[in-house]
């Protein structure tokens, strides 16, 4: 039961994601930025927080949950730093995941060669 | 051709491209970013079950996410579940490993600084300035709103 | 008087050169595609054990040229000019090929339309009388053109239905001042045609309308009908374009659907292949022509040949800035008989 709210939310939100692609001359950056925003505002006005409490992972792993811990770590930031806070919270918040694409991206460029498609 | 001017021909040009798979490409997505966010609940779990609590749980499941996402990128799977998938593998996090882990391979031949380095955020670069600088204003309306009571 | 001129944008040789010979070397998807029988060299990997795939690239259009000259029963030396381009910034395969080469070399850029826009140059030259000897001959690189135009190789996006696959290949033609054909009788040369299409991924919507322009054009010049011609070929329109091209030559008052067919389509099982609209780039007209068209008309299959390569001369940096795409089409008669 857990597993699958967690597969339909998660699913779900893939899904607007894919309808803008296919019916607006949108990019997957595009994407990505309007998905990361939408998460960051939503987290903001609170109507996020009660979609991770209900689907937990189906709703953290979408870029959307990352936007949501950026702007869930700027307010707790604010509450303990002040202004501060308002600038180190969000990254401090999402850190783990930022420095892991940076580290796993480089190794992966050293390690690796991109194949050609076939 | 002098019979239609360019709106008339982009209009008619429009109407010559093939639609798009609407219903098999939502499908798919749907199952593929599902079966994603899934796989990141098994881990919470496995975590959650390791003693973590819910804050590093969080955090340690994106860095796993991102791992395997970068791996994967890295074999030469992760662009063939992004044909497959669409939006549904582009908008997991593992998606925004491959959007850095896929231009910094791409450019290793023009270097390490110029090539790898700087290449790494070309698609993902946008991705952070609007997260973290949206985030940043969220914490100080916030602080205006909070200090105003 | 330029009395080789006839109508508004053709002229008509008066000592039509002779192809002597040509040569294509493909990529391993192209050598498994419906044209494989006509192709010289077929890479089993398209890195050609080179390090990067622009150097790849040079090697593939530097071969493409040794072979045919080896197949015009030449040498390097008895080569006049070199007419050469590609898709590459600053046309970076063709002058590392040519600084291999020592033949005297102009470069060129006209996109996909190069392999048609170098054969009219190269005609006209030895038509001039200002050489007996010359190489045409264009290239492209699908993953070095992916890199450069759209996104990285392991970048998990979706291809439009009207997007279409760069090829990976090479073609070069000999042209001579004498020789026993085929010949380049007839040269139209293109406008930049923009009908504001912005879609990088609907290349064959935006060049249709140059392809229309060009062989609408062309007909009014030379008196001829579709049915004078064996085949009528585009460089690569795919499958949108070409809808699109059939669809409105009609409505100028053109049947071409007999005769036309496009070098994006014939080179690719567009369903085996998965390669949604067809193939573009440089190389899909280039080794269309210089292996399939060429070696049909060897064989008196053909016996005259419009070849239309149509060309995007846009760059990514443009698209950003909101511009639409300027095209432009060449065409060249390529005939088995002179009067």
């Amino acid at each position: 039961m857990e597993y699958l709210k967690v597969f339909i939310v998660g699913g779900l939100i893939c899904v607007i994601g894919q309808i803008l692609l296919d019916t607006t001359k949108l990019t997957p950056a595009h994407i990505l930025v309007i998905f990361l925003t939408s998460g960051v505002v939503l987290g903001a006005v609170g109507l996020y927080k009660p979609l991770i409490e209900f689907a937990e992972a189906g709703a953290i792993v979408p870029i959307s949950g990352f936007g949501y811990a950026l702007s869930k770590g700027a307010i707790d930031g604010v509450k303990a730093k002040g202004i501060i806070g308002a600038f180190v919270g969000g990254l401090e918040a999402t850190a783990g995941g930022i420095a892991a694409a940076i580290l796993f991206g480089y190794i992966a460029a050293i390690v690796f060669d991109p194949k050609t498609k076939s | 051709m002098d019979n239609m001017n360019n709106k008339e021909y982009q209009k008619y040009a429009e109407r010559k491209i093939p639609k798009p798979t609407y219903f098999k490409n939502i499908l798919y997505a749907f199952v593929v970013g599902g079966a994603i966010c899934v796989f990141g609940q098994i881990i919470r779990n496995m975590l959650f079950k390791f003693g973590l609590d819910e804050n590093s749980v969080t955090i340690a499941t994106s860095i796993i996410l991102v791992f395997v996402g970068s791996f994967l990128t890295g074999i030469g799977i992760y662009d063939k579940i992004g044909k497959i998938g669409g939006a549904g593998a582009a908008i997991p996090i593992t998606g925004f490993a491959n959007s850095i882990v896929s231009p910094a391979m791409e450019y290793k031949r023009e270097g390490f600084i110029f090539g790898v380095a700087a290449r790494m955020f070309s698609i993902a670069g946008p991705v952070l300035v609007y997260g973290v600088g949206s985030s940043v204003i969220v914490g100080i309306l916030y602080l205006i709103f909070t200090k105003g009571r | 008087m330029a009395e080789k001129r006839i109508g508004l944008q053709t002229v008509k040789l008066s000592n039509p050169p002779s192809i002597l010979g040509t040569a294509t070397v493909v990529g391993p998807k192209e050598g498994e595609g419906p044209l494989k029988d006509y192709f010289d060299i077929i890479l089993e990997d398209d890195m050609w054990g080179q390090e990067s795939f622009e150097k790849s690239e040079v090697k593939i259009q530097e071969e493409a040229i040794k072979q045919a000259i080896f197949n015009a029963n030449l040498s390097s030396k008895d080569i006049e000019y070199l007419f050469s381009g590609d898709l590459l910034n600053q046309i970076i395969t063709s002058s590392f090929t040519a600084r291999q080469l020592n033949i005297p070399y102009f470069g060129l850029y006209g996109a996909c339309s190069t392999m048609t826009e170098s054969l009219s140059l190269g005609a006209m030259i030895i038509d001039g009388g200002f050489a007996d000897k010359v190489v045409c001959a264009t290239s492209s690189h699908f993953s070095s053109a992916e890199r450069q135009f759209r996104f990285p190789l392991e970048y998990g996006s979706q291809r439009p239905f009207s997007a279409q696959w760069t090829v990976t290949g090479a073609g070069a033609t000999v042209l001579a001042s004498s020789g026993n054909g085929p010949y380049i009788t007839y040269i139209t040369t293109g406008k930049i045609v923009d009908f504001g299409i912005k879609d990088a991924n609907n290349m064959g919507g935006a060049m249709a309308p140059a392809a229309i322009d060009t062989i609408s054009q062309h007909f009014k010049d030379t008196g001829y009908s579709p049915d004078d011609y064996d085949l009528i070929i585009t460089g690569d329109l795919g499958l949108v374009g070409k809808r699109i091209l059939l669809d409105l030559m009609k409505k100028e008052g053109y049947d071409l659907s007999k005769v036309y067919s496009d070098c994006g389509i014939k080179i690719f099982d567009g369903v085996e292949q998965d390669t949604h609209a067809g193939g573009s780039g440089c190389g899909c007209a280039a080794v269309v022509f210089n292996g399939y068209i060429y070696k049909e008309m060897l064989k008196k299959n053909l016996n005259k040949v419009l070849l239309v390569a149509t060309g995007a001369l846009h760059s990514p940096i443009i698209t950003l800035q909101g511009e639409s795409i300027p095209c432009i089409a060449h065409a060249v008669t390529i005939d088995n008989l002179i009067d």
